[in-house]
C-alpha cells in the first residue's frame, strides 16, 4: 500500500530556561493512502504537534514529514484541518465560511456555490446556511467546520480532537457521520483524540503515544470491519481492543521526570 | 443534535423582549429628566443665589438660536472636533495595524505611543500655541492627538489579540499573508477599532472645549469663557447642555455603527 503521510524521525524541541524540552523524539509513522488512523496519548505527548507538522503549521526541529513523498514545507488546501475550537470566522455565515477556501481557489461563482451547497448538505446544515456561527450549537459549529474542510476536497483530513468539546450524544452522531462520509470518499484521515472509545471505534489503526519525550508507544490494529455499528461498540472484540489501548495509554511506565 | 438554537426563534425572542422593555425604559428616562428639571427649578428659586432656572436658560437658548450665535458656535466646535477626530482616526488605524502586524514597527513606534499617552493632550496646548500660533491649527492638532492616541492603542490591541486559530484556519485553506490580513485580521479587529473610536471621540470632545477656553474667537468653549466674564450664567448653561447633547448624539451614532458592523460577535 502506498504511504500518504510519512513521518521520518521527526524531532521537535522547544528551548527552555536551562535545557530544551523534547516535545517529540524521533517519531516515525506511516499512514497509508485512504487509511483512517487515530492517535491517542496522555496530554503533553506531542500528538497535536505531530498533526501540526503534517498540516504544515509546525516545523520539525529535525527529520521530515512527507505527503505523497514530497516534504511538507507549509500548509496547503490538499490537507484539510479541523480544529477542536471550530475556528469558524464569526463574521461570516455558514455558507460564507464554507466558501472561504473555494474563493481562495478562485473558482467561478456558480461552481463555488454548488460545491458549498453540497458540503453543507453533507453535514446536514442546509437549513442554517445563512446563519451566523453565534446562533449555532457546538455540534453544528463543528459540522460547519467539517463542511468548510470538505468543500475544498482535500485528500487528507487532519483532525485535532474535533469532538472533544461536545456532549456524548452529539459526539457519537458526528463520529458516525464522519465514518459514513469517509466510507464514500475514502480520504486519508489522521484523527487526534484523548478518548479511547472514539479512537477504537473510528480507526483501522490506533497509534498510542507516550509523553516526555513524546514518542510512539505502540500501534494497535483494530480488526473490525467497516461500517462500524452501535452493536460493534458493545461487542466483546471491541471491548478487548479498547482494553488493550486503554492499558497502553494509561499504564505507561512512569516518565523519568 | 443536543442543543439546537433556531436563529429565527432567537431573534424573535429578542425582539419581543426589547419591545416589552423599550416603553418602560423610555418612561423611566422621561421621569428622571422631569425630576431633574424640578430639582433644578427648586434650587434656583429658593437655594443658590444667581442660579438661572430651566426657563431662563431655555429663553437664553432661544435668543442665542435666533441671533445665530448658537449655531455658529456649534458649527465652529463641530468642525474642529470632527476634523481632528477624522485625521486622528485615519492615521491611528494604519499605524495600529502596522504595530500589531510587524514586530519591527511595534518596536519603533511603541515607545512614542506609550510616552505620549501618559501626557494629557491638554498639556500640549501651551507648546502648540507657541509653535503654531492661536489659529485653528493648534486646536485641531491637540484634538487630533487625543483621538489618535486613544484609537491607535485600541487598534493595536485588536490586531495583537486576533485568535491564532482563526489565522491557522485561513492558512490551511490556502490563504496568503495578504489574504489573512484583509479577510481575517481586519474583520476580527473591527470591534476593537470601533471601541477605540468611541473612546477617541470622547477625548477629542473633552479636549476641544478646553482648547477653546484658552484661545478662540468662536465656539462653545469660547462662548462660555466670554459669558463667565459677564457673569452670564444662562449662557454658560446653554453651552454646557449643547456640549452634552452633541457628545451624546455623536456617541450614539458611533454605537449604532458598531452594532451594525459587529453584530456577529457572541455577547455574554
Amino acid at each position: 500500500m502506498n504511504n500518504k503521510i510519512s513521518f521520518r524521525e521527526v524531532v521537535k524541541t522547544y528551548p527552555m530556561k536551562d535545557t530544551t524540552f523534547n516535545a517529540l523524539d524521533r517519531v516515525s509513522l506511516d499512514i497509508a493512502d485512504r487509511e483512517f488512523v487515530t492517535v491517542v496519548g496522555p496530554s503533553g505527548c506531542g500528538k497535536s504537534t505531530l498533526m501540526g507538522m503534517a498540516a504544515g503549521l509546525v516545523q520539525p526541529t529535525a527529520g521530515e514529514v512527507l505527503v505523497d513523498g514530497v516534504p511538507v514545507t507549509g500548509p496547503g488546501p490538499d490537507r484539510g484541518v479541523i480544529f477542536q475550537q471550530y475556528a469558524l470566522f464569526p463574521w461570516l455565515t455558514v455558507r460564507k465560511n464554507v466558501e472561504f477556501g473555494l474563493r481562495l481557489a478562485a473558482l467561478p461563482a456558480g461552481e463555488r456555490r454548488l460545491r458549498a451547497e453540497r458540503a453543507i448538505e453533507l453535514v446536514g446544515l442546509s437549513d442554517f446556511a445563512d446563519a451566523l456561527p453565534k446562533t449555532l450549537s457546538g455540534g453544528m459549529k463543528q459540522r460547519c467546520a467539517i463542511a468548510r474542510a470538505y468543500a475544498v476536497n482535500p485528500q487528507v483530513l487532519l483532525m485535532d480532537e474535533p469532538f472533544g468539546a461536545l456532549d456524548a450524544l452529539t459526539r457519537v452522531q458526528l463520529q458516525d457521520q464522519l465514518l459514513h462520509t469517509w466510507s464514500q470518499e475514502q480520504r486519508t484521515v489522521m484523527f487526534i483524540t484523548h478518548d479511547v472509545d472514539e479512537a477504537v471505534y473510528l480507526a483501522r489503526r490506533v497509534v498510542v503515544m507516550a509523553a516526555r519525550p513524546g514518542r510512539v508507544q505502540t500501534v494497535i490494529e483494530v480488526d473490525l470491519p467497516y461500517p462500524r455499528t452501535e452493536e460493534m461498540r458493545l461487542s466483546a472484540e471491541f471491548g478487548q481492543i479498547r482494553n488493550e489501548v486503554w492499558h497502553s495509554v494509561y499504564h505507561q511506565a512512569a516518565p523519568a521526570a | 443534535m443536543s442543543v439546537v438554537t433556531v436563529p429565527e426563534k432567537t431573534s424573535a425572542a429578542t425582539a419581543v423582549r426589547r419591545g416589552a422593555r423599550r416603553p418602560r425604559a423610555i418612561v423611566l428616562n422621561l421621569v428622571a429628566v422631569a425630576i431633574g428639571l424640578a430639582g433644578w427649578t427648586l434650587l434656583s428659586s429658593v437655594g443658590v443665589q444667581g442660579l438661572p432656572g430651566p426657563v431662563e436658560v431655555a429663553a437664553r437658548a432661544g435668543e442665542l438660536t435666533l441671533d445665530g450665535t448658537l449655531l455658529q458656535d456649534v458649527l465652529a466646535s463641530l468642525r474642529r472636533v470632527l476634523l481632528g477626530f477624522a485625521l486622528g482616526t485615519l492615521l491611528a488605524i494604519p499605524v495600529g495595524f502596522l504595530m500589531g502586524w510587524y514586530g519591527t514597527a511595534r518596536g519603533l513606534l511603541e515607545p512614542y505611543v506609550q510616552f505620549f499617552r501618559t501626557i494629557p493632550p491638554l498639556a500640549i496646548i501651551p507648546l502648540a500655541i507657541v509653535l503654531m500660533g492661536i489659529g485653528e491649527v493648534p486646536k485641531v492638532f491637540v484634538i487630533f492627538l487625543a483621538a489618535f492616541l486613544s484609537s491607535v492603542v485600541a487598534t493595536f490591541q485588536g490586531v495583537v489579540g486576533v485568535d491564532s486559530t482563526l489565522i491557522n484556519a485561513a492558512r490551511v485553506l490556502g490563504a496568503s499573508d495578504r489574504v489573512i490580513f484583509l479577510k481575517v485580521v481586519v474583520p476580527a479587529s473591527t470591534p476593537f477599532i470601533l471601541v477605540g473610536m468611541r473612546i477617541g471621540l470622547g477625548s477629542a470632545w473633552g479636549t476641544l472645549v478646553a482648547a477653546e477656553l484658552i484661545a478662540a474667537q468662536e465656539g462653545l468653549g469660547f462662548r462660555m469663557q466670554q459669558a463667565q466674564l459677564y457673569y452670564d450664567l444662562s449662557t454658560i448653561f446653554v453651552g454646557l447642555i449643547a456640549i452634552g447633547v452633541l457628545g451624546l448624539v455623536m456617541d450614539r451614532l458611533l454605537l449604532l455603527t458598531e452594532r451594525r458592523l459587529t453584530g456577529w460577535q457572541e455577547r455574554r
